[in-house]
């Protein structure tokens, strides 16, 4: 099956000489298109060093990072830009809306930093309303984040994770700040999409949760532990 | 990123805290007007001295006592007026003044106190340009002899006389009786002068009258205005005067105790020194829009910190570095460009105004309206791209983490 995200080798080193942290020691991970994953792991396991570089947020010491077909592991930081614009759709725990903006403006924010298509404005607000629409917020579009519920804001985040149509959605924690009526009502979604065919990665420390994805990534000291599908060591024993 | 949409965002950016903008903009805003103002005010100035000067008369070549010399103010006298008058050739006539302190006046049963007397000589409205409307001017010889008699600026002949005719009455300078046997035309107020306001009289009749004190070496006379027939003539002139003064005082002409000077001398003069006022106040301006663009700066940087979180989501979204340097470096500019559009607004309208209530005499000096605009531009661009560098720099995975 075609990989959407494939790496090989991967590490992070932090300082030199004696105070050297290998954040990351050698990671092989590879994600299908298509897929539903979730990565687990303690704090200090490398879980987020790990996410950051996934999400082009970072670069990687050495190893490899093919991101749908291309090797980003050694891109400057505006072909980094560029690829988060067009290859990754971010969904953060603390929904990070932009808070004096309405929810169609914030959905439309990665539009303004997309270069590739050459969309008027016309065209971006009618894809903004779209993305709103599939996450049934077609009555708020012009609320701002401030009138919104913890639930509503974080399904105006996934809408503009999606605006820019990019083949991997990157969601930390996404639940993390949500009720768990809210939380059902995320999961739903990201259900629906990946059912639709997006990939999703997401990060989490709930086990309820990861039950969600089809796979379990457990990372641990800087490496991944176990690749079972279902039943990762980071589930049996309930890691936080 | 399309460069409106960069100044759709900054513009944004800025009308999210709309009062912050302003307060940032006023430091520009002031600025930007006082250079105008201050411009203005100067260039006013120098065109009311121009006018002042300009206002003597014409093809004039004015001899007044050298000024900083000790004992210079006493040297110039009637006689030198007379041997100029007698001896100088290319001349259509010659006026020597002299002014009393103001005098109290009475006539037709009204009194007028500080009232300006001006002693002049027969010449004195050929020379001067200013005309009589009314009777005559006196004539040489009744200067000579002092006579008592008295021509009225044309504000002073309405105050005592309203509507009736002042030729031939009588009325009383200080404690001595004059016959007025004319009236000058209006002439108005030239800058700070009001000749209609004062009363011109033979300058013998001012020395034997009104500063007898004055008398003890011989009458001084504070000003001589010749006229020239044309200015052609007018090199001739100065130096023929030069020349006769020099030997009159018995003084080397280039240490001489008078000074002879053109219009346009004088008028060059007065302008080095407004030019020195001028530089001053535009410094002085320049530095507002300084502190101006300093406070601009410091809300930028204001800003960069309050909106770490917002630049770290930006650039998860697929902003690059140059699109944040972009948006920040803009809304600095717009900000100092709006306030320099404001402030020539409020320059303009400053200048205006002082003109219209009389407080000073303002002109605009056009050039001056590009000149601050420009400033607030670069102002905003100097002030604004360290900031903006700043929030172009951020690492997204410590922005997004900020709170």
């Amino acid at each position: 099956m075609e990989k959407i995200i494939e790496i090989k080798d991967l590490k992070k080193i932090y300082g030199e000489g004696d105070a050297t942290v290998h954040a990351l020691a050698g990671v092989n991970v590879e994600v299908s298109r298509g897929e539903f994953a979730a990565v687990m792991g303690p704090s200090g396991s490398g879980k987020s060093t790990l996410m950051n570089i996934l999400g082009c947020l970072d670069r990687p010491s050495s190893g490899e990072y093919f991101l749908d077909g291309r090797d980003v592991s050694k891109l400057d930081k505006n072909e980094l830009a560029e690829v988060r614009n067009q290859k990754i759709g971010f969904i953060f725990q603390s929904f990070n809306l932009l808070p004096r903006m309405s929810a169609l403006s914030n959905v439309m924010l990665p539009m303004l930093y997309n270069s590739h298509e050459d969309l008027s404005d016309e065209q971006a607000r009618q894809r903004a309303e779209q993305a709103l629409i599939s996450v049934g917020l077609e009555n708020r579009m012009h609320h701002l984040p401030s009138q919104l519920s913890g639930g509503q804001q974080q399904r105006v985040a996934i809408a503009r994770a999606l605006v820019n149509r990019p083949p991997l959605l990157l969601a930390d924690e996404p639940t993390g700040n949500l009720d768990s009526h809210s939380s059902v009502e995320i999961m739903e979604i990201m259900h629906e999409l990946h059912r639709t065919g997006t990939t999703i990665l997401m990060v989490t420390h709930e086990p309820d949760i990861a039950q969600h994805a089809g796979r379990v990534i457990c990372v641990k000291d800087g490496a991944i532990l176990s690749e079972e599908s279902g039943d990762s060591p980071c589930l049996r024993r309930d890691i936080k | 990123m399309k460069a409106r949409k960069i100044f759709q965002s900054a513009w944004e950016g800025l009308m999210l805290n709309k009062v912050r903008s302003f307060l940032t903009t006023l430091g520009v805003i002031i600025g930007v007007a006082s250079v105008i103002v201050m411009l203005a005010v100067s260039a006013g100035t120098e065109a009311s001295i121009a006018e002042q000067i300009n206002s003597l008369g014409a093809n004039l070549v004015i001899v007044s006592p050298m000024r900083g010399v000790p004992g210079a103010a006493k040297t110039l006298l009637i006689d030198d007026y007379y041997a100029i008058k007698e001896q100088t050739a290319g001349i259509i006539g010659v006026s020597a003044e002299q002014s009393p302190a103001p005098q109290t006046i009475k006539g037709n049963g009204e009194t007028l106190d500080s009232i300006a007397i001006i002693g002049t000589t027969s010449d004195f409205p050929l020379v001067r340009d200013y005309q009589v409307e009314f009777g005559r001017y006196f004539s040489t010889d009744e200067d000579e002899r002092g006579a008592k008699i008295a021509v009225l600026g044309a504000g002073i002949a309405a105050d005592l006389f309203g509507d009736s005719d002042p030729v031939g009455q009588t009325i009383t300078i200080a404690s001595t009786k004059v016959t007025v046997i004319g009236v000058m035309e209006e002439k108005g107020m030239v800058s700070d002068v009001d000749y209609d306001g004062r009363i011109y009289v033979p300058i013998n009749l001012v020395f034997d009258k009104f500063i007898p004190e004055m008398n003890i070496a011989g009458d001084r006379v504070r000003t001589i205005y010749i006229a020239a027939e044309s200015p052609e003539k007018i090199e001739s002139v100065i130096t023929q005067v030069t020349s006769l003064l020099s030997d009159l005082h018995g003084v080397e002409p280039n240490s001489a105790d008078f000074s002879v000077q053109t219009q346009q001398d004088i008028i060059s003069t007065q302008e080095a020194t407004t030019a020195a006022f001028r530089d001053l106040l535009a410094w002085v301006a320049g530095v507002s829009l300084l502190v101006g663009g300093i406070g601009i700066m410091n809300i930028m940087l204001v800003s960069v910190t309050e909106r770490t979180r917002e630049i770290g989501l930006r650039q998860a979204l697929g902003a690059k570095p140059f699109d944040v340097l972009a948006q920040f470096l803009l809304e600095a500019v717009i900000l100092s460009l709006a306030g320099g559009l404001i402030g020539v607004l409020f320059g303009i309208g400053g200048s205006t105004l002082f003109n219209m209530l009389g407080t000073m005499r303002t002109e605009i000096v056009v050039g001056s309206i590009p000149l601050a605009f420009g400033a607030a531009a670069i102002v905003g661009i100097f002030f604004g791209y360290y900031p903006a560098t700043q929030a172009a720099k951020l690492d997204p995975i410590i922005a997004l983490r900020h709170e």
